[in-house]
């Protein structure tokens, strides 16, 4: 049975581009427009007990064009959360440590600046969006009195204009009898229409990056379709650029162009995301795809899976932190080399050993 | 003789009152359902938010009392039953939750949440408690070094085994589980719905399997029921739903299963790499 519900096409007929150009880590800065937002090399520590302070995550560097919409995928713990806090300027204020690396956004470098300013040099240009929305509402003010008062702040209008504001926001995410709704408060919204006002809310200020972290992870499936047919209408009318954080390589495939893949604190592989669907260059990409049920295709239905969890930081393996779990794992190399993230033969980016030795299943069609 | 009857069940909640605290608004929350669940099967309910799944498990189980109809459990009236009996029953009958942090005691040790049961319902001494919860942690792919550690100290996935662990140290005939897999990651899901078809397979169990995502339904279901405002509005096996859902709504749930293939600038789904390759 087909379910997609598109017409399906050929990536050979509507992708122009080989991998090679449209994997912007492998071509030198020169060649390209300024990236909206350019995370180099990006290490964040928190204190623990015992131990003064442990890496959470590791070298992060990737780079999003304006418009352009990228995915951060990884289990959970990877380091996908603390990662876009940080693009946010939001480290010290979760209790951490930027131990590395530089953000820049819009051609302003962040990092060195106390967050107060941090949070001034990027305005409200980057805004951010989570996975319970209802925590990040005030329940105590009305839906249309939070918008009102956002971009009254962030944009400077009049409390009459403000209000017009944010039925229009409404409007555009969709919420039938926008005026009306707008007085409601937020206990009175399901988990699928909070999400659309927070939507509303952060693109009240016109951002130019929208990140978005596990937003349809709390929704039941055809809320999350709606939401996900959401977000891309809004970086269609707008031409925000997004960050899209995700466990899931199926929600990903909906609305992400490029994919990053972390494991460990680390980004394993960084491609196009047509390339990591059909042709991903690490073992865990691989295993990622080959755990998402597809009715129909399931062998004996059973699931595939990837054996065994992820290591907490601090207890990272010293070689390549997957090998414990990797099928492909050759002991004498992959336990005790630390993988480097390298150009692959796809163009794209993979911190395997063996990668360009390795013939991966990319994603059942 | 069906393991599980259930027969005709409606519940509403009241949802405002008046002044005076008298219940003037009402949610009908299930709406006249009926199914049956046999030993050994899975039955899947499915729907979206707020249809009444988690209701109609609940009220399986009589953790809530429905307002009519009846439960039969292995030939015993469910509502009839006084509480000597409930708890006889409720040994046979247990229940697994979507989120394994709040279904456990963030307090106690693994190995004495996985003991609890046996402490309340049996008189199994100490140390054979301590032995069973040790082949239990090991039956869920944990192994008893996990025995003296504490719930904070575990993923998602490694809670909700220890929630099917716990789950089985009665040696249940059926097992509601709520949600199970739907607050882990899809890797770990993955891992723990073939545990839970695997000791379906080895034990014997039924599995009355509440679950918004028809894709994981196809799994681990053999029937499903589907749900939607309360009442039932398709049921069938798994290949009939799949192959041929006769509903508009159940058509809907499917084609909301989010397909692993991008797409192109266009929004149309690229299914091949094509001469990219
Ligand atoms: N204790 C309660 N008090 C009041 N209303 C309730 C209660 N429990 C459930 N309801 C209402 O009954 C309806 C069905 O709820 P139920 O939890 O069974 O839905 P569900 O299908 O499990 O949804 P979800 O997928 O969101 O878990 C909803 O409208 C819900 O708000
Ligand atoms: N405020 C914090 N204090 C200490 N450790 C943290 C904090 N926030 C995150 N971590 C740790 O950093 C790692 C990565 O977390 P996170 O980015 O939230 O993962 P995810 O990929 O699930 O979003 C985890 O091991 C987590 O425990
Ligand atoms: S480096 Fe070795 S262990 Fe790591 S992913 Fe590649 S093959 Fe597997
Ligand atoms: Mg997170
Ligand atoms: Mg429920």
């Amino acid at each position: 049975m087909d379910l997609a519900k598109n017409r399906d096409v050929a990536a050979s007929d509507t992708v122009p581009a080989t991998a090679k150009d449209s994997a912007p880590e492998a071509v030198s800065g020169a060649e390209r427009p300024t990236p909206l937002l350019d995370v180099r090399d990006v290490s964040v520590e928190f204190p623990t007990a015992g131990r003064d302070w442990v890496t959470s995550v590791q070298n992060v560097s990737f780079q999003l064009m304006p418009g352009e919409s990228m995915a951060l995928v990884g289990e959970s713990g990877s380091g996908k959360t603390v990662t876009s806090l940080a693009v946010m300027g939001l480290t010290e204020a979760t209790g951490g440590r930027l131990s590395s690396g530089s953000v820049t956004f819009d051609g302003n470098e962040l990092t060195g600046r106390p967050a107060k300013e941090w949070r001034k040099v990027r305005g409200p240009g980057m805004g951010m969006i989570f996975q319970q929305p209802i925590r990040s509402l005030n329940p105590a003010y009305t839906v249309g009195d939070q918008i009102a008062e956002s971009v009254r702040k962030h944009l400077g209008l009049s409390r009459r204009q403000a209000e017009a504001k944010s039925v229009e926001m409404l409007e555009m995410v969709q919420i039938p009898r926008a005026a009306e709704r707008a007085k409601e408060y937020p206990h009175a919204f399901s988990g699928g229409m909070c999400q659309r006002v927070m939507i509303a809310m952060v693109m009240a200020c016109n951002p130019r990056l929208l990140i978005a972290d596990e937003p349809t992870t709390a929704l039941d499936v055809t809320v999350q379709e709606t939401i996900l047919d959401l977000l891309r209408d809004v970086q269609q009318q707008t031409g925000v650029a997004l960050l899209f954080i995700s466990h899931d390589l199926a929600v990903v495939a909906e609305i992400c162009q490029r994919v990053a893949v972390m494991y460990a604190g680390e980004v394993i592989e960084s491609a196009p995301a047509v390339d990591l669907f059909f042709r991903p260059q690490h073992p865990y990409s691989s295993g990622l795809l080959a755990s998402i049920p597809r009715p129909g295709l399931s062998v004996d239905r059973r699931l595939r899976t990837i054996p065994g969890g992820i290591p907490a930081p601090g207890t990272w393996p010293a070689g390549c932190r997957f090998a414990p779990r990797c099928e492909f794992a050759q002991s004498g190399r992959c336990d005790t080399t630390h993988p480097p993230l390298d150009v692959v033969s796809t163009g794209g980016l993979s911190r395997c050993l063996r990668a360009d030795e390795l013939a991966l299943d990319g994603v059942v069609t | 003789m069906s393991l599980l009857e259930v027969k005709d069940v409606t519940k509403s909640f009241s949802t405002k009152r008046d002044f005076l605290g008298r219940r003037i608004g009402w949610t009908h929350a299930v709406k006249g359902v009926s199914f049956t669940l046999d030993a050994g099967e899975c039955l899947a309910v499915v729907g979206e938010s707020g249809a009444g799944k988690s209701t109609v498990g609940r009220i399986a189980l009589r953790l809530i009392e429905p307002d009519s109809g009846s439960i039969t459990f292995d030939g015993v009236d469910v509502r009839a039953a006084r509480a000597q009996e409930l708890r006889a029953l409720r040994q046979r009958m247990q229940m697994i939750f979507q989120d394994p942090h709040s279904s456990l005691d963030p307090r106690m040790t693994i190995g004495d949440a996985v003991a609890e049961p046996l402490l309340v319902h049996t008189d199994r001494s100490r140390t054979e408690r301590e032995r069973q919860s040790a082949a239990l942690l090991e039956r869920v792919g944990l192994g008893s070094r996990y025995l003296g550690r504490y719930p904070a100290e575990l993923s998602g996935g490694q809670l909700q085994r220890v929630a099917i662990a716990r789950a089985l140290a009665l040696n249940p005939a059926m097992i509601v589980c709520d949600e199970p897999v739907a607050a882990l990651d899809v890797s770990v899901r993955a891992q723990v719905l073939n545990l839970l078809r695997e000791l379906q397979e080895d034990l014997g169990l039924a599995y009355l399997f509440v679950c918004h995502d028809l894709a994981l339904v196809e799994v681990i279901a053999d029937r499903v029921l589907v749900m939607a405002a309360g009442e039932v509005v398709e049921e069938g096996t798994v290949e009939q739903i799949f192959a041929a859902p006769q509903q508009e709504y159940t058509q809907r749930l499917l084609s909301a299963i989010p397909v692993p293939l991008p797409r192109d600038a266009m929004g149309n789904r690229i299914t091949s790499i094509g001469e990219r390759a």
